[in-house]
C-alpha cells in the first residue's frame, strides 16, 4: 500500500509572542492596530471608552497608521465608514447600548450594501432602568439586520478573533459587515494574560488587501450606489427578493468562512476556538447546559465540579450566533437528553431567553429528525452587569439534571433574581 | 488558586493595583485575571478590585465572594465597608493603618496580618496619600505571593514615567520595609 502526503500550504513558524497583560478592550484596539485599517471612526460609551482611547493612543503614538474620524455622534461614525468603505479602505468601530441604538440606521444599512465593516459591541444592557453596565440586550436586540455576530469568551480570543473577523468580513463569499461582541466590564475591563502575534506574522495570514472589490467610489468611474429598490411593479419586487436571498446566501457562506479562517489562525499560531459551537465534555453528557460569551469559564468550571460529583453534564457555548450554526448545534444536541440554555439578555416577547428562543427551532429540526423532543428550559442572569457564578451555574445544571426524569418548566428561571 | 480582594476609595489607584499586581505575577510566568468594580466611581467612594492567580489558565470571569488576601488601602475603609465579608478561614488582611494591632477589631476568620503606615510614608513620599503602590508591597512582605522584584518590573512596565515611577519605586520599596507581619494564633475552645 503506498501513501501520499498531502501538500500543506507552506506556513512558517510564527515569531515568538508576546506575552502581556492587557483588558479585553485593549486586546481589541492591539487586534484593531494588527489588522491595519485604513479608517476608523469613534465615539466613545461606556463600556466602549478605553476601547477607543486605546485606538486613539496607538494612532497618535504611530503604532497604527490609519485615519481615525473623531465624529460627533454614531449615527454619524458608521455612516462615514460607509463612505470609507465604499472607496475601498479596511475600516473599524465600536460601540455598543444606547450608541449602537443611535447608529441604527446606517447599521441596517452597512449589511444590504454589502459593506465589509467590523464593529465591536462592548455588549451592554438596554435602558431603561437607566444602567451601564453589561448584558447581552443590545447585540441580542440587532441579531436580525444581517450583521455576523461573534461572541468572545477570553481576553485572548478578543484579541484573535478581532483580527480574524476581518478576513471573514472581506472574504468574497461572505461580504457582510462583523459584530465581535465582547461582555462589557468582565471582558472589556477583565485584564488577563494574553500573547500577542508578530505584525509581520499577522500581515502573512491577512494577505494582500482586497477590501469591497465589488463596487467602489472612484471618480474617474461614477455610479450610484443603493438606488431605490423594490415596490410592488416592474423589476422592484424580484430585484429586491434578489438583493435579500444575497445577504442570506453570504450569510450561510459565513459559516463555513469563519470555520475555515479559526483553522488557519490555528495553524499559524497555535490558538484553536471552536469557530462556531464548543463542546465541552458532551460525548459521554446525558445532559447539557449552553453559554455564550465570559460566562462560559465559570460555566465549564462547575461543569467540572458537576462531574467530579457524578453528575454527567456537559456543555455547548455558542461562538458564533449570526448565522446562527444550525447543523453544528444539531450535532451537539443529538448527543444529550436534556438542555438548559443561559442567557445573558431577555426576549420579551417569548418571556425567556432570546438564544434559548433560537435553539426551539432546532430542537424543532432534531425532533423530525429523531423524533423524540428534547426538554429544555431557559435560565436569564448576568443582566445589567450582575455576576454569573460557579453557585449559579450548578443551579442551573440541577435543575436541568431534572429535566431527565421530570417536567420542564414553563418560565425561565432568573438566575440573579435574589442576589 | 489564590484571590485578592482590594478595597479602596475612588482615587487611592486600588484598580490600578491589581492591574500591577496581576501584571507582576505574569512576569513570573503564573496566570491572573483582574477584574474592577463597576459603576460611576466617584473620589472618595468606596471601590473593590478582584485578583485571581494560579499556575494553570483561569477560566471563570467573575467576581470573588471568598478571598484568601483582603488588602484594604484606605485606613478610615472598615467604618463604612464590611471588609470582612466572605474572607476564608485563616485567611490574611493588609491593612493601611497608623494603629497596632492590638487596637484593630478583626473577625475570627483573619489568620495573618500586615500592617503598615501607608498614609504617612505617602505623604512623605508623593505629599499625597496615595497608598496603592505601598500596599503592594505591604502584600509582597506578607504573603510572599509576589517577589518584590517581580513588582518592581510591573511598574517599570506600567504608564508611570520619570519622577512619578521613581516616587512609586520608593513607595514599593518602603511598603516592603515598613510592614509588620503578625500570626494570628486562635485558641481551640476545650
Amino acid at each position: 500500500m503506498s501513501t501520499t502526503t498531502l501538500e500543506k500550504p507552506a506556513v512558517s513558524a510564527p515569531k515568538k509572542q508576546k506575552v502581556m497583560l492587557c483588558e479585553g478592550n485593549e486586546a481589541a484596539a492591539l487586534a484593531v492596530a494588527l489588522a491595519r485599517p485604513d479608517m476608523v471612526a469613534v465615539y466613545p460609551i461606556t463600556p466602549q471608552s478605553s476601547l477607543v482611547e486605546h485606538v486613539a493612543s496607538l494612532i497618535a503614538d504611530g503604532k497604527m497608521d490609519a485615519d481615525i474620524v473623531d465624529a460627533e455622534g454614531e449615527h454619524s461614525v458608521l455612516s462615514v465608514l460607509q463612505g470609507g468603505a465604499l472607496a475601498g479602505a479596511r475600516t473599524y468601530t465600536a460601540t455598543c447600548g444606547p450608541g449602537l441604538a443611535f447608529m441604527f440606521e446606517p447599521y441596517f444599512r452597512t449589511s444590504g450594501m454589502r459593506l465589509p465593516i467590523v464593529m465591536s459591541i462592548v455588549t451592554r444592557d438596554g435602558i431603561t432602568p437607566q444602567c451601564v453596565w453589561g448584558g447581552h440586550q443590545d447585540a441580542m436586540t440587532v441579531r436580525e439586520v444581517g450583521w455576523v455576530q461573534i461572541y468572545c469568551e477570553t481576553v485572548q480570543e478578543v484579541l484573535d478573533t478581532t483580527v480574524m473577523a476581518f478576513r471573514i468580513a472581506e472574504d468574497h463569499d461572505v461580504m457582510l459587515p462583523v459584530n465581535i461582541c465582547l461582555d462589557g466590564n468582565y471582558l472589556s475591563y477583565g485584564t488577563a494574560r494574553i500573547e500577542l502575534p508578530d505584525q509581520s506574522d499577522v500581515d502573512a495570514f491577512m494577505g494582500t488587501k482586497d477590501v469591497n472589490w465589488h463596487v467602489a467610489l472612484d471618480p474617474l468611474k461614477p455610479m450610484a450606489v443603493d438606488p431605490l429598490t423594490g415596490g410592488a411593479g416592474g423589476k422592484g419586487p424580484a430585484t429586491f427578493v434578489r438583493y435579500r436571498k444575497s445577504q442570506c446566501r453570504g450569510m450561510q457562506n459565513a459559516l463555513g468562512v469563519i470555520e475555515a479562517v479559526h483553522a488557519e489562525w490555528a495553524e499559524r499560531f497555535g490558538r484553536s476556538y471552536a469557530p462556531l459551537v464548543e463542546e465541552y465534555r458532551l460525548d459521554d453528557a446525558d445532559f447539557a447546559i449552553m453559554t455564550l460569551g465570559s460566562m462560559t469559564g465559570a460555566a465549564k468550571d462547575a461543569v467540572d465540579e458537576a462531574r467530579e460529583a457524578g453528575k454527567k453534564v456537559g456543555l455547548i457555548k455558542i461562538k458564533t450566533f449570526s448565522p446562527f450554526p444550525v447543523e453544528a448545534l444539531m450535532r451537539a444536541l443529538s448527543k444529550v437528553r436534556a438542555l438548559g440554555v443561559v442567557d445573558r439578555s431577555v426576549g420579551f416577547r417569548w418571556n425567556c431567553g432570546p438564544m434559548y428562543q433560537e435553539v426551539l427551532g432546532v430542537l424543532y429540526r432534531l425532533a423530525r429528525e429523531s423524533g423524540t423532543v428534547l426538554p429544555a428550559m431557559s435560565f436569564i442572569g448576568g443582566l445589567a452587569g450582575a455576576d454569573i457564578t460557579i453557585p449559579h451555574f450548578h443551579r442551573v445544571i440541577d435543575a436541568t439534571e431534572r429535566l431527565l426524569d421530570g417536567p420542564a418548566p414553563t418560565e425561565p428561571v432568573w438566575l440573579n433574581e435574589n442576589d | 488558586m489564590y484571590e485578592v480582594r482590594f478595597h479602596g476609595r475612588g482615587g487611592q489607584g486600588s484598580v490600578l493595583a491589581s492591574g500591577i499586581l496581576a501584571a507582576a505575577l505574569v512576569e513570573e510566568g503564573k496566570y491572573a485575571v483582574s477584574i474592577p468594580s463597576f459603576g460611576f466611581e466617584r473620589r472618595g467612594a468606596p471601590v473593590v478590585s478582584f485578583l485571581r492567580a494560579s499556575e494553570r489558565p483561569i477560566r471563570q470571569l467573575t467576581n470573588i465572594y471568598n478571598p484568601d488576601c483582603l488588602i484594604c488601602v484606605d485606613p478610615t475603609l472598615t467604618r463604612s465597608v464590611d471588609i470582612f465579608a466572605g474572607l476564608k478561614p485563616g485567611g490574611t488582611l493588609i491593612q493601611a493603618t497608623h494603629k497596632p494591632l492590638a487596637e484593630l477589631v478583626l473577625p475570627d476568620t483573619v489568620g495573618r496580618v500586615g500592617l503598615c503606615d501607608a498614609v504617612k510614608i505617602a505623604l512623605e513620599v508623593f505629599r499625597r496619600p496615595i497608598t496603592n503602590t505601598l500596599m503592594l508591597g505591604a502584600f509582597a512582605k506578607t504573603t510572599g505571593v509576589v517577589s518584590l522584584d517581580a513588582l518592581k518590573r510591573a511598574l517599570e512596565h506600567s504608564d508611570f514615567r520619570d519622577a512619578g515611577l521613581a516616587q512609586n519605586m520608593t513607595a514599593l520599596e518602603r511598603g516592603y520595609a515598613e510592614t509588620t507581619v503578625h500570626q494570628i494564633e486562635r485558641r481551640v475552645a476545650a
